[in-house]
């Protein structure tokens, strides 16, 4: 399925596991983050509206 | 509705309710059309484009390279936009969207630089040259990290922001001479703009470009980027706004005792 790429199969490869990984690292960290943020808002949030 | 009335509803997003709703509805837009963007367009460019008579398949390298050399250097010019909106009208939401959008910088950056050096061994001979735009792009990378580290350095979030605007505007100088250092330093291995250029692409031009058998699904790359930046941008950025609103509602509780 993958393409004859040739002598330089590993410069094409590492190129895009690189930048793959680079990006998906770069999305899951922030989905996580984002979510860990709004879960501790919320919590706050409730907690200050009981205590008025 | 004229321009100016125009330029008065932009500023209604320094409201950050008014932002959040809106990041909000338009987020799984921007998510699911970079995704779509990115995978059309780098399955075309890896499966179905020739490899290069000079480069062979290391030309395929383009499609991942170009676009985020392209996101590195837009990505802190838009970082110097909200920063200048920070410095001289003090939205909260400008200051935060430059912090937010700094670790994709990083990373656009970080991609440029390992594909560059990966394509660069086989193509030069070296990993790396001390080449002008190198050289700048490097810089840039450090001003990055630089950024960050200030941020997470000073407590007091307004004067964090303060300096951190003071260098994103210092910074913009290796900003623009990654992407123009080649026409200033008329010297390096690194070739001058073959994309970005329109005379290059209509062919107006007798300078190396191109093919367009590798600029449509290369073309397609860099829309999807900038989708995605845009969606991690605003993300990241309704991220920041919470987090500085549990600081503020924390503060207050403490006071309140």
């Amino acid at each position: 399925m993958i393409p004859d790429l040739g002598k330089y199969a590993d410069a094409v490869l590492w190129s895009y596991a690189v930048s793959l990984g680079l990006l998906i690292a770069l999305f899951v960290l922030s989905v996580m983050r984002g979510r860990k943020v709004r879960a501790e808002m919320e919590k706050v949030e409730n907690r200050m509206m009981r205590n008025g | 509705m004229s321009i100016a009335a125009k330029a008065n509803t932009l500023w209604e997003y320094a409201n950050p309710r008014k932002f959040l709703a809106t990041s909000e509805r338009v987020l799984p837009f921007f998510w699911i059309s970079s995704l779509v963007c990115l995978v059309v367009g780098l399955t075309w460019g890896f499966f179905f484009t020739p490899d290069d008579y000079k480069q062979g398949s290391t030309v395929k390298i383009i499609y991942l390279h170009v676009p985020a050399s392209l996101m590195a250097i837009n990505c802190w010019l838009m970082m110097l936009a909200t920063s200048l909106v920070w410095l001289v009208r003090r939205h909260h939401v400008s200051a935060l969207a430059a912090r937010a959008a700094a670790p994709v910088g990083i990373v656009m950056t970080l991609i440029a630089l390992a594909t560059g050096a990966i394509w660069g061994q086989p193509m030069w001979g070296t990993w790396w040259a001390w080449d002008p735009r190198l050289t700048a792009f490097l810089i840039l990378f450090l001003f990055y990290l630089g950024y960050v580290a200030l941020w997470e350095a000073i407590e007091d979030s307004d004067t964090a922001a303060d300096l951190t605007s003071v260098l994103c505007l210092v910074g913009s100088v290796f900003a623009l001479l990654s992407r123009y250092a080649v026409n200033f330093w008329n010297q390096g291995l690194h070739q001058g703009a073959s994309v970005m250029r329109a005379a290059a692409v209509t062919g107006a031009d007798t300078e190396e470009k191109v093919s367009n058998i590798y600029f449509y699904p290369l073309l397609l790359c860099i829309i999807g980027f900038v989708l995605l930046f845009i969606a991690l941008v605003l993300y990241r950025t309704g991220t920041e706004i919470r987090a500085r609103r549990i600081k503020a509602l924390l503060s207050r509780e403490r006071l309140n005792g």
